[in-house]
Formats: C-alpha cells, structure tokens, sequence
C-alpha cells in the first residue's frame, strides 16, 4: 500500500484528508504513483499534471524520503520505504509568493 | 415576494449574499470553495438555481463547479457518469467526478479544431496558445445545460452538457490577426461574453489585449469590431486589433448598442460593434475596468473610474460609480454609502445584472488581480447602483434612488493625461 499526502487544496477538491493510501501495480514509480492517484480520485485529474499534456504543473512539486524528487523521471522507481508503505510521497504545492 | 442572490467571487472563495427583495436584511454563506481563487460564479438565467463557477489555482489548475439550488451545495459536474458501479446511495464506493469537466483542451482535431498557433508574447516573440484558467463563465439564456466560457489564453469554449465537458470553438483563436494578440497584464484572457438575445447565432466577447470580435454565425467566423478605438499604445493607435478593452455591456431590449470601457475611454457603438464613438464626457478619469447597463433602462450606464493605468484606484481616494442616463456623456457621481476618504481600491471586471422578474437572480463578480477582493454593484427594480466596500461584503449598504444623486459641477470634468 502507498501513502499519498496531499495538499490542502486537493484534500478538499477530493473530500479527504492529509493522506491517502494507494495500491499500485507494478514498479513504484512517481508516474504510476499518480496514475493510480488520478485513477482512484478521478478529481484531481488536471490539478497535478495538466489535462492536457500531462505535465507536471509547474507549482507542484514531489518528496520523498526527504528527497526532492520532482524533476526524476516519471518512471523511475521511488524509494523502497515509499514502496513499502514505510513513508509517505509528498505532493507539495511550492511555495511561491510568500 | 422576489429573492435577491448577489454571487460574489473573491481570491478566499465565494460566497453568495441573499435577501428579500426590500434588501434589507442580507444573509451571507461562504466561502465555498476557502483557499480557491474564485474568477467567475454566474447563475442561468433559464434557471437562477443553476449555477456555474470557475475555481481556479496557480498551484493546481482549473476546476468547474456546478449548483443546481442555488448554491446551497455544489458539485463538479459529470459525478454521475464517474463509475459504471457507482451508486449515490453506496456510501462506502460513492460517485466521483470524473475531472472531465476541468478539461480546457484547444481543439487541434481535423474535423472541428484549428491548429494550435501562436500570439505575441510580452517580450514581443511569439508563444504558443496554452490553456491557464476560465476568466468568464456565461450561461445560454435559453438552455441551462448550455454555457459558454472565455478562457487564457483567449479562447471561447463551450458546453452543451451542464458543464461535463467542453467544447473549443477554435475559429476565434485562429483568427488571422491571432499572432498579434497580446497578454494585458492579468494575462490574454478572453473576459466578457455577450449573447446576443434576440439572434442566438451572434455573440459578441473581449479580448485584453486583443480588443471586442462578433459571430454572426454562432462562432465559425468572428470579425474584430474595433473601428473608432484610439489606443495610444499601440504603435497604430486606430489598428484593428490590440486593443485593450476591459468589458463590454449590453441591455438586452437593444443589443446593437454597445458599450464599452477600453484600457482608456468610455465608449458607445450603435451597430453593433462595427463604429465606436467616445462618451467619456465629464468623468474624472475614463481609465477603469467594470460597464454596465441599467436593468431597465438601456439608456443608463456605470461606470468606476481609476485614476490611471499607472495608479490603479479611485480618483482623490473617494469610491464613486458614474451614472449616464443618456447612453454616455453627461455623467453624475454616486456616492452614498461609498467610502469618499482615503479609499484606495479598484473595482475590477465586476458584473451587474439585472434582475426582473424572476424569483432569483445573481449577480456575479470575478476577481483579476492581486490588489483588490470583488466589489460587487447591481442595479436592479426601482432602485439602482449600490457598491459593497472592499473586503467585506457585510458591509452593503442598501440601494438608494438614483433620482436623489445631485449632478457634479460643470467644472467637473478632469480628464487623464
């Protein structure tokens, strides 16, 4: 099982609360990480990665295991304590304008 | 007894002030929506219960919100068609929205769409078309399953679903002066809709910094309607497009006659759009953002006027709306219940609409940069023209008799520059 927390924003888009516990198949990576995110809380479609292109939005950043792990790959495999369940990926809203 | 809804959209969220129709006691609920910018709520005028909002995020993007009662509750449309499975009354596997209704997408398909071009950036290169959020949400007046939306970067979309999805129609975009068109500085966004009541086929919308383009055939081919504009920017003040027109407004019973307040001036067509002719007259300014048109009188017309373009707030600190009742030119100063000391605020692209015979109405504003919250001005029945002072909509004072303002002095007129 994976731990998702989310930001604020996207606890209330998504009616709950900091974190979210996933299952996802295959190879624990950021992208299949939010695929099964955006699977399950079909809301959130379009507020992490555009609608569109698929894209990382700009102000959206990712952590884990204190490590800032936004601009990886999307396919690369995320720690084994995130893939264990052990620690939580972070989706952070950056901050920017104070 | 009739019911008063004044729709409020602010950078907290939205909230959404009710009375009686003596408008004496308000009842306010919010924020929906607390920590979204709120750039638009507008209920249908087929249906005052429905109502769409456009929530939006730097952070997390674009999300449509819909009521059906009026904004007691709310929900992101298309929830119903999220699971093959799901079932209202499965608490534990509930319906979820979908998020296609989020989905601005430029249309780039052979059939319907226009290839994805570009438009002049600030730096004076070329940047390609790409989606940021919904500046303006407009409601069919016929259909309330039918809406349309102006988005940044300028395009119009629309809905023919209640919001589930949306639908480009591209041909604006691609219109060829497209790679002119320019951001203002809240963006380019496409921020006023005009449905024409009387020929469903013609929509007039705004474009800062494009300047004002009608359909006469429902959005396959648009036409810049901007001769008599004179924009000093401009390299060619008088160009077809470049404009930057902040709103346009129109009274239903006349919808050749148009008004508008560009960057700079106050202005007046009546054909349509094809000739504009300045009614600027006597305003201490006639740089500002909001227009509009009496609900029942299509010759009364308001206006906020700013400073200048350089400092954005009332003239002499004092919040004044000015009122033309000839269509432009002679306008008198409205000032009671408005702050006339060290008040300096700006009122944005507000809207307000009239509200006649109908159990319920709105009126909708929609916040556009970061210095302000919405004010929200309506001018409604017998009574007219009313500002909230900023930062709290607690403090509406009732409307009072336009026929009770006094005309300014003669020597009012200071004009900019």
């Amino acid at each position: 099982m994976i731990r998702v927390e989310l930001p604020y924003h996207l606890q209330t888009l998504a009616g709950v609360g900091a974190e979210v516990t996933l299952t996802v198949d295959g190879v624990v990576t950021l992208g299949s990480v939010l695929d099964a995110l955006e699977a399950h809380y079909p809301m959130l479609r379009g507020t992490i990665r555009d609608h569109d292109t698929g894209r990382r939005r700009p102000l959206v950043r990712f952590f884990a295991c204190q490590e800032d792990v936004t601009h990886d790959p999307p396919e690369t495999p995320l720690p084994e304590a995130i893939a264990s369940g052990a620690e939580p990926l972070l989706i952070v809203g950056a901050i920017a304008g104070g | 007894m009739s019911t008063i809804r004044v729709l409020v959209g602010t950078r907290k969220g939205a909230f959404i002030l009710t009375a009686d129709g003596g408008r004496r006691n308000w009842s306010v609920t919010g924020p929906h929506f607390a920590g979204w910018e709120i750039y638009h709520l507008k209920s249908s005028p087929a249906d005052p219960d429905r109502i769409y909002a456009s929530q939006t995020s730097s952070w997390f993007g674009q999300v449509i919100q819909r009521s059906n009662d009026g904004g007691r509750t709310w929900e992101q449309p298309g929830s119903e068609l999220s699971r093959q499975d799901a079932s209202p009354d499965d608490e534990a596997n509930p319906p979820m929205p979908q998020g296609e209704s989020n989905k601005f997408a430029y249309d780039t398909s052979e059939k319907t769409g226009r290839p994805l071009t570009t438009h002049q950036w600030y730096d004076g290169t070329q940047h390609p078309w790409e989606f940021t959020r919904v500046w303006h949400l407009e409601p069919s007046l016929t259909d309330p399953d039918v809406a349309y939306a102006g988005v940044e970067d300028a395009a119009l979309f629309r809905t023919t679903d209640g919001g589930e999805s949306w639908h480009e129609l591209a041909a604006l975009r691609n219109h060829n002066t497209g790679d002119g068109w320019m951001p203002g500085a809240g963006g380019m966004c496409l921020h006023t809709i005009l449905l024409d009541p009387k020929d469903s086929n013609r929509i007039f919308v705004a474009i800062s910094a494009a300047g004002s383009f009608r359909t006469e055939d429902g959005g396959e081919t648009w036409k810049p309607i901007n001769r008599g504009l004179n924009s000093e920017f401009l390299p060619d003040p008088t160009a077809e497009i470049g404009h930057c027109v902040h709103r346009l407004a129109m009274h239903p019973s006349n919808p050749d006659t148009l008004f508008m307040q560009k960057h700079w001036d106050v202005m007046r067509s009546d054909d349509a759009g094809d000739n504009w002719h300045e009614v600027s007259d006597n305003l201490p300014s006639d740089f500002g953002f909001p227009i509009e048109v009496h609900a029942h009188e299509p010759e009364t017309i308001y206006v906020v006027p700013l400073k200048s373009d350089s400092e954005r707030y009332p003239p002499e600190g004092k919040l004044r709306v000015y009122r033309s009742r000839s269509g432009g030119n002679e306008w008198q100063a409205l000032t009671d219940g408005l702050p006339q000391k060290d008040c300096y605020v700006n009122v944005l692209r507000v809207r307000w609409l009239p509200i006649r015979s109908i159990p319920a109405a709105s009126i909708s504003a929609r916040q556009a940069d970061r210095c302000t919250y919405r004010r929200m001005v309506e001018t409604a029945g017998r009574r007219s023209c009313a500002i909230c002072r900023a930062y709290c909509p607690l403090r509406c004072r009732r409307c009072r008799d336009p026929r009770r303002t006094p005309l300014p002095s003669a020597n009012a007129r200071r004009r900019r520059r």
